[in-house]
């Protein structure tokens, strides 16, 4: 086995470090999760312009031959028998338990050839887990490309200056292209509930996308920080914190993410990882769900907070939280009890042994505003 | 006004009339990124030198604020439940966060002047 180092960096380091990148570790690299401008300027200036995200540090891996799509589908709850050439779909990996090992961004690059977006911290059991399930595909791990999110109000006038037929996708939608010169594949999609894309790129032209992306006004580096408070905001689960392998895409409130095909009654039942506990709960209901909770005043409500019932008996834990910039209030999300799981609901979170009032709200708190044609 | 000193712990006291006003420092308002709540300690509390006396919460994490010394609150910045960015924009003026009527006389030599305390930052940076 090779000897890796244990930090590693993406393409673009040196770029985060010059525009004041405060780097951290995170998933096994090194990321920026601020510049200098600050986490609450990042968010607002995505939101009301258009942020440029570095990636990279995500794993891009290829599944290919023949009869790809039905074999992806016994690992994952989606339909990708239906999925047009350049369509991608959002899907969970699921286990036999119905937990989830990973979120992802599947694409239909062929017939028989899939582009999945998996979480860093989970890419290379990801790669063992479908390995072993699927001995007999082709699986490859992009190590040379770089993977860059344009995200926020104004992505798609820049876009429409450097590839105007992108800007003509509609939300969950991608293709080839080429940005003065340089051979990328676009995908309108992201994960901060803005309009937005993703522009996988090989290594060796990543700087010179990255140049000509930064050269437009709108356009500045967004951090981690910001990013998790951009997804926040726009409701949009984090894997390892608001579901993982002990949790269900049912418990998690991501039961959007599973074809009806796929379900009972569906063209395609059942068949994959899990499938008997995640139609089960389908049918009769979960015991425990995740939600989204505004909180009283500006203190935020963080990951780990139990949350408690009137009588003050724990009846649930926050799995993410934070302040939001847009919504300049706290925002946090969490698992309760399924009759607790209504909006409207008045908890209190425990934050340094003082209850906080939480209420269990509609998600996402700030209206998502993808481009769906 | 006598001069601030300072603690390895980026914070800062101006001692006047056996009363400390504490704060946190430039380089630690710059640590902490962008301020959105600051949770301060009750008028009237007794606090021990190690305390917990104060909770800055960022956009992104929580830090603990200990008190420097051992006495009572006699004041906190009401201004920061309004305006907790002062602590970003102001740390070591309008951004102080509470005054500590100490125990006696205390003994300061443990802290750092101006000067030793931005060597302390440099070296430790």
């Amino acid at each position: 086995m090779a000897l890796e180092p244990v930090v590693s960096k993406t393409i673009f380091h040196d770029y985060h470090v010059a525009a004041g990148g405060k780097m951290v570790p995170f998933a096994g690299y090194l990321m920026p999760v601020q510049y200098s401008e600050g986490i609450m300027q990042e968010h607002l200036h995505c939101r009301d312009n258009a942020g440029l995200f570095d990636v990279s540090h995500m794993g891009q891996v290829i599944v290919k031959g023949e009869g790809a799509a039905a074999a992806l589908e016994q690992l994952m709850p989606v339909d990708l028998q239906s999925l047009g050439i350049n369509q991608q779909t959002y899907a969970t990996l699921t286990n036999e338990q119905g937990g989830v090992l990973d979120d992802l961004i599947v694409t239909r690059w062929t017939e028989d050839s899939f582009f999945l977006v998996v979480n860093a911290g989970c890419k290379e059991q990801d790669i063992a887990h479908i390995q072993k399930h699927l001995p007999d595909f082709e699986i490859t791990y992009l190590a040379d490309r770089g993977l860059l999110a344009l995200q926020g109000l104004r992505a798609k006038e820049v876009m429409a200056e450097l590839v105007p037929e992108a800007n003509a996708l509609v939300f969950m939608n991608g293709g080839h292209a080429s940005i003065e010169g340089i051979e990328v594949y676009i995908t309108r999609s992201g994960y901060t509930g803005e309009d937005g894309f993703e522009i996988s790129v090989d290594t060796a032209d990543a700087l010179a996308l990255a140049d000509i992306l930064l050269d437009f006004d709108a356009v500045e580096w967004i951090g981690l920080g910001a990013r998790d408070s951009l997804r926040l905001e726009a409701g949009l689960c984090l894997y390892g914190h608001d579901m993982d392998e002990n949790t269900s895409p049912v418990e998690a409130g991501i039961i959007w993410s599973i074809s009806k095909a796929r379900r009972a009654g569906g063209a395609n039942e059942g068949g994959f990882l899990g499938a008997e506990v995640i139609l089960d709960q389908i049918a009769n209901g979960v015991s425990k769900k995740r939600v989204g909770f505004l909180v009283d005043g500006r203190a935020p409500v963080r990951e780990g907070a139990e949350i408690i019932d009137e009588a003050g008996t724990v009846v649930g834990v926050i799995t993410s939280g934070g302040f939001g910039p847009t919504l300049q209030a706290p925002v946090a999300m969490g698992y309760v009890p399924t009759a607790l799981a209504v909006v409207g609901t008045q908890l209190n979170a425990l934050v340094r042994g003082k209850p906080r009032p939480i209420t269990v709200t509609k998600m996402p708190l700030v209206p998502q505003r993808y481009f769906r044609g | 006004m006598t001069d601030a000193i300072y603690t390895e712990d980026h914070e800062w006291l101006q001692i006047e009339d056996n009363v400390a006003t504490i704060g946190v420092t430039e380089f630690a308002q710059e640590q902490l990124g962008d301020v959105v709540f600051v949770e301060l300690p009750d008028v009237g509390a007794e606090l021990s030198a190690g305390d917990e006396a104060a909770v800055v919460e960022s956009v992104k994490a929580a830090g603990e604020i200990n008190s420097p010394l051992t006495g009572t609150v006699t004041a906190v910045n009401e201004a920061l439940a309004e305006s907790p960015d002062l602590l970003n924009s102001a740390p070591q003026t309008d951004g102080w966060m509470f005054k500590l009527a100490l125990d006696g006389d205390v003994d300061t030599s443990a802290f750092m002047s101006s000067d030793e305390y931005q060597q302390f930052v440099a070296s430790n940076a």
